[in-house]
């Protein structure tokens, strides 16, 4: 009966949807501010409904409900609670319930937060979130119901995907769908500036804290996904160049570029249709990124089921939506007019560049995702594009970037000053120098071009960053006034910008530093690894929850000194034997001892697979801290509508006082 | 109105093309047009090595061997499957039917399995194999490039392997692809 209902209420939200939808766009058209306002409690209510939907689906999961298909695939009698909370999104039907319940949640907080918007620019925003949620509601409805149920019910269920039995999984899909959808949001605004034809300073700061904070949830989503593949795959990497990893990843280059344009539309009147493409673009990534992992066009590790009815609807729904939007933009684009002239030499200069390069990498990674379908839609061979390629084009133009970044606070808006930029930035250039000579040593005690290189840029970067705030603190009259002046937002920039740094030293030192060691060992065989000594101890076996165990005890010495004992787990679920390894690692700052457990080869002799990773954990950590700053960002007073409205009102009745 | 407005939607519908194609190749059923099909390296090559205990019931004991060499002579049709797998269940019937036909002897290929899951299983439901090897450890699949079960190979007479179906088999894929090499070979 609670599936049923779950069922029912899914269906009234797609109702509830197209009422959404459509009736704020007629009003619009008939200047009719009572239809107009039906978007915001259509919203509302679409939001309750698959809320509720959703709950109807966990407790099927909780009560072990195995009469539901999906339930039956995904959920087993022995399976942890958590898991079976989790596996709700574990497969295809229930991520994309997930979705759905995302895309509500993101539009349920617009009609909260966005209540002082002007009552138009509202309905038409959530006129065209419901535009979206149409076709995902249908998408979920008619080619991927959780609900239906399976006839004869089966005595047990399949049981949830081993890999996907982690935190790290667990929290992964939601984070990034709170990045995917949260850009919808943005869409929605530049869709509704090209229906109204209105893009201005009001404009850009109504869209920037729902582009900056769609843009955090991608970043945490994508870093837990890092982390998460490092632990649980067990070979030792962080990023793979997956296509689904890349499928995420171009939406972030995109909303990375994105919120810089944002800042130039909004301070500057400058880059207004480049914006409202790359707000259209960054959202058809999203979609394109759903796509490639739903329809099983491109083959990768995220081996998700595959079904060309889906693909094809998604492709279609992509096509309508992106379609309509590009032709809008073609139409209505070329009106935008910017406010004054761009020049090179000034920070709205340097953010163009920012986003020339932004833009280039996401094309570069684009392309190498659909080369292979390129290839072998005009011959038969099957290519993969991989590492070499993407590191090879990546990171010429991630360099550049990484240099423009120490200019960031230096240089300023309209006319930058040659003299105070070589002057403020003499100090961060030779800290950056002497850094690329002395940090490999100190981090590492050994040195490589890639360390040097990375070294340099990220002090270069952190450096400049830091010295701008210090400015700023100086010219005040005491140090706590100083830093109470400091906007939020800055605050933000700033550690962002220092978290992408950090996650630059983690990159470059881990690329040239770290070693992996395949080995067949038996018990008290010892390996030398990078100065440690890697003994097997004993293999034994154990029991978990829902799976057996083979244990590994293995030691780690340095200098004649145990400095950790890991316990690398090979674990064979139940039911089916899927195996799933679970690396143990001996966390550091400065460098991660990993070992993996791999085949019983027999009398005794087991292989072994350990890696010596330095500094991988600043890539993690340089991910949460521009989670942090973006989160201080988008949370900026100053965005809070009441305050802006005013503040615009004060500055047009200056202007017309001038006038 | 400017054409350079334009450039963003023409670059949409070219790449929706490209994925509309790939999406519709993967409908047609011909294996190299599906985009999850890896052409096996395999094919037209020696079998690798393999030396495998036969299961035998009741036990044997010694269990008797089978090896490479025991394939020469005539083809052979080699399926990988599990009690554990469930998509092997969704083929099973098919290969019941294979059997009764007479028509070809299948070799089965108990992979990471354990020999009384294995005698469970086609007790329920049929024993379609002319002879069954048990690979417990999965190195026969490990050398075969075995990356998901069920997989079925045909060799010929001659121990080269000819074609790989990955997946479970179907009647429209047998006569596709084994039945016109099974009947050459004759």
């Amino acid at each position: 009966m609670i599936v049923e209902l779950g069922h029912f209420a899914l269906m009234l939200a797609l109702g509830v949807a197209l009422v959404q939808a459509v009736a704020p766009l007629i009003g619009w058209f008939r200047h009719d501010a009572r239809l107009m306002a039906t978007a915001t409690s259509a919203a509302r209510a679409q939001f309750v409904a698959i809320v509720v939907s959703y709950l109807c689906l966990t407790w099927a999961f909780i009560s072990k409900d195995f009469s539901v298909a999906y339930v039956a695939q995904n959920n087993y009698s022995e399976m942890p609670f958590i898991y079976r909370l989790t596996a709700v999104w574990g497969a295809h039907e229930g991520s994309m319930l997930l979705w759905v319940l995302v895309l509500a949640g993101w539009t349920f907080a617009v009609s909260v937060f966005n209540r002082r918007l002007p009552s138009d620019m509202r309905a038409l925003v959530l006129s065209v979130l419901g535009f979206v949620s149409i076709g995902f509601l249908a998408f979920v409805l008619l080619t991927s119901d959780p609900f239906t149920r399976l006839f004869p019910v089966p005595a047990d269920g399949s049981g949830l995907n081993p890999i996907l039995q982690d935190p790290g999984m667990a929290s992964h899909p939601p984070m990034l769908y709170m990045g995917y959808v949260g850009f919808s949001v943005a869409f929605a605004f530049a869709i509704a500036a090209l229906i109204t034809g209105r893009l201005d300073a009001a404009w850009a700061r109504w869209a920037r804290p729902w582009t900056t904070a769609a843009w955090v949830f991608l970043t945490l989503g994508i870093t837990i996904g890092s982390w998460w593949s490092y632990h649980v795959l067990g070979w030792g990497g962080w990023w793979f160049w997956d296509p689904v990893e890349n499928a995420s990843f171009m939406p972030w280059l995109a909303g990375t570029a994105l919120i810089h344009s944002l800042a130039v539309t909004e301070k500057r009147g400058l880059l207004k249709s480049w914006t409202v493409l790359l707000s259209i673009l960054a959202f058809s990534l999203c979609l394109f990124g759903t796509f490639l992992v739903r329809s099983g066009v491109l083959v990768s590790v995220h081996a998700f089921a595959s079904d060309p009815s889906r693909g094809l609807f998604v492709l279609g729904f992509i096509g309508a939506v992106v379609g309509v939007s590009l032709a809008l933009y073609a139409w209505r684009a070329p009106r935008f007019k910017a406010d004054g002239e761009l020049r090179l030499w000034s920070r709205e200069g340097f953010l163009l560049f920012n986003n020339v390069f932004l833009a280039a990498a996401c094309g570069a990674v684009l392309l190498g995702e659909l080369y292979p379908l390129i290839v072998n839609a005009v011959s038969t061979s099957k290519i993969s594009v991989g590492p070499p390629y993407f590191n090879t084009v990546f990171f010429p133009l991630f360099g550049p970037l990484f240099v423009l970044l120490g200019f960031a606070g230096v240089v300023a808006w309209k006319r930058a000053q040659l003299r105070t930029i070589v002057q403020r930035l003499r100090i961060p250039l030779l800290l950056a120098l002497v850094a690329a000579a002395v940090l490999p040593f100190a981090l590492v005690g050994k040195t490589a071009v890639t360390a040097a290189a990375g070294g340099l840029l990220a002090v270069w970067i952190i450096t400049t960053a830091v010295a701008e705030l210090w400015r700023w603190v100086r010219s005040r009259n005491s140090a706590v006034a100083g830093l109470k002046s400091i906007s939020r937002a800055t605050w933000g920039m700033t550690l962002a910008h220092i978290g992408m740094a950090v996650c630059l030293i983690g990159i470059s030192f881990n690329s040239a530093f770290s070693i992996e060691r395949d080995a067949r060992m038996a018990p008290g065989a010892v390996e030398h690894l990078s100065g440690y000594d890697f003994s097997l101890g004993e293999v034994h076996a154990a029991e978990g929850p829902n799976y057996t165990a083979l244990i590994a005890t293995v030691y780690v010495v340095k200098d004649g000194e145990r400095i950790a004992t890991l316990h690398p787990q090979k674990r064979t679920f139940r039911p089916g034997g899927q195996e799933q390894t679970d690396a143990g690692v001996a966390k550091g700052a400065l460098r991660d001892l990993y070992v993996s457990l791999g085949n019983d080869f027999g009398n005794g002799t087991w292989g072994l697979r350990m890696y010596v990773e330095p500094l991988v954990r600043f890539i993690w950590y340089g991910g949460l801290l521009m989670f942090i700053g973006g989160g201080l960002a988008a949370t900026d007073p100053r965005y809070r509508l009441a305050r802006a409205a005013r503040r615009v009102r004060v500055a047009a009745d200056a202007a017309a006082e001038t006038a | 109105m400017r054409y350079r407005y334009f450039i963003p939607m023409i670059v949409l519908v070219g790449i929706v093309a490209l994925l509309a194609y790939t999406l519709n190749r993967g409908w047609s059923t011909q294996p190299e047009d599906d985009p999850t099909y890896v052409p096996s390296p395999l094919i037209g090559k020696t079998v690798p090595a393999f030396d495998l205990a036969v299961l035998a019931t009741p036990p044997a004991e010694p269990p008797a061997r089978f090896t490479q060499a025991d394939l020469k002579g005539r083809p052979a049709v080699i399926n990988f499957f599990a009690s554990w797998c469930v998509a092997c269940r969704d083929e099973h019937p098919f290969l019941m039917q294979l059997a009764h036909g007479d028509q070809v002897s299948i070799i089965g290929i108990d992979y990471k399995d354990t020999p009384q899951a294995a005698r469970r299983l086609l007790g329920e439901h049929g024993d379609p194999y002319h002879l069954i090897l048990e690979d417990p450890e999965g190195a026969m699949g490990l050398n075969w490039g075995v990356y998901g079960i069920p997989e079925t190979y045909l060799v010929d007479a001659h121990g080269i392997v000819r074609y790989k179906q990955v997946g479970p088999m179907t009647p429209a894929a047998w006569r596709k692809h084994f039945q016109p090499l099974l009947e050459a070979a004759r």
